[in-house]
């Protein structure tokens, strides 16, 4: 089979992909996005305003909090890794999906229903309050259900695949799947307070559930965010720019680092706390250690561009990624610089924080979902190509101007908020009251605000793009240049 | 492996394998990759040696220079303490009075005070006791029990209707649920009230019943009583609002706030500071 190689071209031999359970979760994706954007820019504004927390308590900035967190990172996020993993195993394996049909509709609706039980939960005050890990015992039991079926189609398709080789965007989803169910076990290890109520008490107390909180959580980024992603981008990047992956050795060399070092470094979240002094070293020198090996996706996802450079120009889909990759590279320097201590004493507990996780989820993960969106829909649609391409680069700067002024403005107030709280007047009194702070950060919360703004409204035009996009519909617009199209390779299919 | 592939556009070998189209390059690590990547091995090394960092099964690796993060604190706080510890003992010594009287120690005081006050008692009274509607404004001359150093200072240290043994009581009267008064004459006292202040005509049925309800608390003039808590009602300043329906509200089921005691909550020489503080805002007597 060694020349029968490219799946597009391989027709003959055709297999028949499971696309429709695809197609639910690039809906469901989509869905949730615009849903978590919606919420983030509410509550940012709550934060700016906080008249607009209404009464009724359903509404107010802490029961919509875990709401947005949940929306981007499990619904949004989760149905991505998802969608990509599905699409990406079956074509790298050249088989279809283990457990057929049903089983991957059963996926699909579980963990949508783990969804609209979580969110529900917190709306109405139903909480286990730990943070990305909000969901009660009867959603985290439904949810381990879901996952473990997941596992199995997954690793099942890996085992019956039809390649000699298993390709590294798999290794990266494998790990991210395997490692979330343990994260998702040891950190909800709870007992029930009775069979019909809905209130548990987590079984860790007092530094150690502090600990196993933040191993789950800082792994949550780790796994969920970085490890399943870049299973997304080793897949998707080479596709899109049509290159093969800059090196082998890097990747495996890569891979294994990060996955070995990243479950370190959860202590850094818990500098200078009642958590012994050892853990704290170590939570800081793997993060430090953590650098390179985070950056070796970036290298491998931008140098994959060699030779194609020149597709950026014409290509707003590839720029997406590529962008994405850019920003992943500078939140995987921006983490371990602020896991030092020194520096960690300044950023903790401010904003800069918050700056620092959304130059991720906005700048890395988004982006890519959104260049992972704009490949799948023509294909999964059989589509000839996007509905307008112009309107893909006009989301592309909208939400990347988005972007900077988000974590721009969170830049400037977490720094100004961190010197605010340790500066001391001449006479060794505190310079400025907790309020005298929160009043000074007012203008960058309208700044970010509006950052959240444009990019929702970056990703409303997405939906409209993609909606056309599935009804076949093209817009007339003159093609930037001769530079190959995006959806030339699926006329071959 | 055995068909050697190389990419076309580059040149550089490639593994050989491929996946839906995808190939790989068989490009060496970055050299400077690898080296940035045993840098921080290396420093790590080098911090693990220094500071505590690995757990044994009793006990951990506590480093070369016996750093441990409480030790820090406590010798951050110590310095603290010593720098202040002059200071301190001059205002243990001193009375409110006393700092008041002191250029030095209310300019310190007064230092204190700000943050203090902003952290502690703005989120009632207002940046710079502008007061709101129900807290007392802090920046006027209108006191309920009393203006004078002393006097704020005692208010802080016990609170009001606090719950402390030695807080300030005072509850005013439920006029009209408890049927001391009809409607009537809850109105024609109300009317009597608001004229104290130039607001409207009294009838004469309005002051007969103030004089013998009211003045016991409110003065015979109604300036008020500081030692009952008994506030001016001449001044034209409210603390539930001065509308007629609000006034006639408060005489038939007044409401009481409560101010915490502060005793219990911050050190002695931060309430004196803070004391100082609000006398100064404006309106101390």
């Amino acid at each position: 089979m060694a020349q029968a190689a490219p799946g597009i071209s391989g027709g003959a031999e055709a297999v028949a992909y499971n696309d429709e359970v695809v197609r639910k979760f690039v809906i469901a994706a989509t869905f949730w996005g615009v849903v978590g954007f919606l919420v983030g820019v509410i509550i940012a504004l709550q934060l700016a305003y906080p008249v607009l927390n209404p009464p009724l308590e359903w509404f107010t900035f802490g029961r919509l909090r875990p709401v947005h967190t949940s929306a981007v990172i499990f619904a949004f996020g989760g149905n991505i890794l998802f969608a990509t993993s599905f699409y990406s195993v079956q074509r790298t394996c050249r088989t279809t999906l283990f457990g057929g049909p049903g089983v991957a509709n059963f996926i699909f609706w579980g963990y949508q229903a783990f969804i609209v039980l979580a969110a529900s939960g917190y709306v109405l005050g139903v909480t286990q309050s730990k943070e990305y890990a909000e969901p009660e015992w009867y959603v985290d039991l439904w949810l381990t259900v879901v996952w473990v079926v997941y596992l199995v189609v997954f690793a099942g398709t890996l085992m019956k695949r039809r390649e000699p080789h298993i390709y590294v965007s798999n290794w990266f989803f494998l790990s991210f799947i395997v490692t979330i169910a343990m994260l998702h076990l040891g950190n909800n290890a709870a007992v029930p307070v009775s069979f019909l109520g809905t209130k548990s008490y987590v079984v860790w107390a007092g530094v150690q559930d502090a600990m196993t909180q933040w191993w789950y959580a800082h792994n949550a980024v780790g796994f969920f965010l970085t490890a399943g992603f870049l299973g997304l981008m080793y897949y998707f990047i080479p596709k899109q720019a049509e290159r093969p992956i800059y090196s082998y050795r890097l990747s495996v060399v890569h891979f294994w680092t990060l996955i070995f070092l990243y479950i370190w470094a959860g202590p850094h979240h818990l500098h200078y706390t009642a958590l012994p002094d050892w853990a704290q070293t170590l939570g800081m020198t793997f993060s430090v250690m953590l650098w390179m090996p985070s950056w070796g996706g970036m290298i491998n996802g931008i140098m994959t561009l060699s030779g194609a450079w020149h597709k950026l120009r014409t290509d707003p889909v590839l720029r997406f990624m590529v962008a994405s990759v850019g920003f992943y590279g500078m939140s995987t320097f921006e983490g371990p610089v602020m896991s030092i201590k020194a520096v960690n004493s300044l950023s903790h507990y401010t904003d800069w924080t918050i700056g620092h996780v959304h130059s991720g989820a906005l700048g890395w993960v988004a982006l890519i979902s959104f260049g992972a969106l704009y490949f799948l829909v023509p294909r999964l649609w059989n589509r000839e190509r996007l509905y307008s391409l112009k309107l893909v680069s006009y989301h592309f700067w909208i939400s990347t101007v988005g972007i900077v002024l988000y974590i721009a403005a969170m830049w400037i107030s977490g720094i100004m908020q961190g010197l605010m709280w340790r500066s001391y007047d001449e006479l060794g009194f505190l310079q400025y009251s907790f309020i005298e702070t929160v009043e000074a950060m007012f203008p960058y919360y309208l700044i970010r605000s509006l950052g959240g703004i444009l990019f929702l409204l970056g990703s409303l035009i997405m939906v409209y793009n993609l909606w056309k996009t599935a009804k076949g519909e093209l817009r007339d617009e003159a093609v930037v240049t001769d530079a190959p199209r995006v959806a030339t390779a699926a006329a071959g299919e | 492996m055995a068909d050697r592939d190389t990419d076309a556009l580059t040149g550089i070998e490639t593994t050989g394998h491929e996946w839906d189209g995808i190939k790989e390059l068989n490009n060496p690590l970055p050299r400077w990759w690898l080296y940035l990547f045993y840098a921080t091995i290396i420093w790590s090394i080098g911090y693990f040696i220094v500071y505590p960092a690995w757990p044994t099964l009793s006990t951990y690796s506590k480093g070369v220079i016996g750093y441990s993060s409480r030790a820090e604190l406590d010798r951050h706080m110590e310095e603290v303490k010593a720098s202040r510890s002059a200071w301190l003992e001059r205002f243990e010594a001193a009375s409110v009075d006393d700092i008041v009287g002191d250029t030095e120690l209310l300019q310190y005081a007064m230092a204190g005070g700000r943050t203090i006050f902003a952290d502690n008692c703005a989120p009632c009274h207002g940046a710079g006791g502008a007061g709101a509607k129900e807290y007392p404004i802090l920046a006027d001359d209108d006191w309920i029990w009393g203006g004078t150093p002393e006097a704020i200072y005692t208010t802080l240290l016990y609170g009001i209707r606090s719950g402390h043994d030695d807080a300030l009581e005072s509850e005013m009267l439920r006029f009209g649920e408890d049927e001391i008064l009809e409607p009537a004459q809850i109105e024609a006292v109300a009317d009597y009230v608001l004229s104290l202040s130039g607001n409207g005509a009294a009838s004469e049925e309005g002051q007969e019943i103030f004089l013998e309800q009211c003045v016991a608390c409110h003065g015979e003039d109604g300036t008020g009583v500081a030692d009952f808590g008994g506030p001016n009602l001449t001044d034209g300043i409210w603390l539930y609002g001065g509308s007629r329906e609000a006034v006639i509200s408060q005489i038939n089921a007044p409401r009481h706030g409560v101010m915490p005691a502060w005793i219990d909550r911050l050190d002695d020489v931060s309430i004196k500071q803070v004391s100082v503080y609000v006398h100064a805002l404006g309106g101390g007597e």
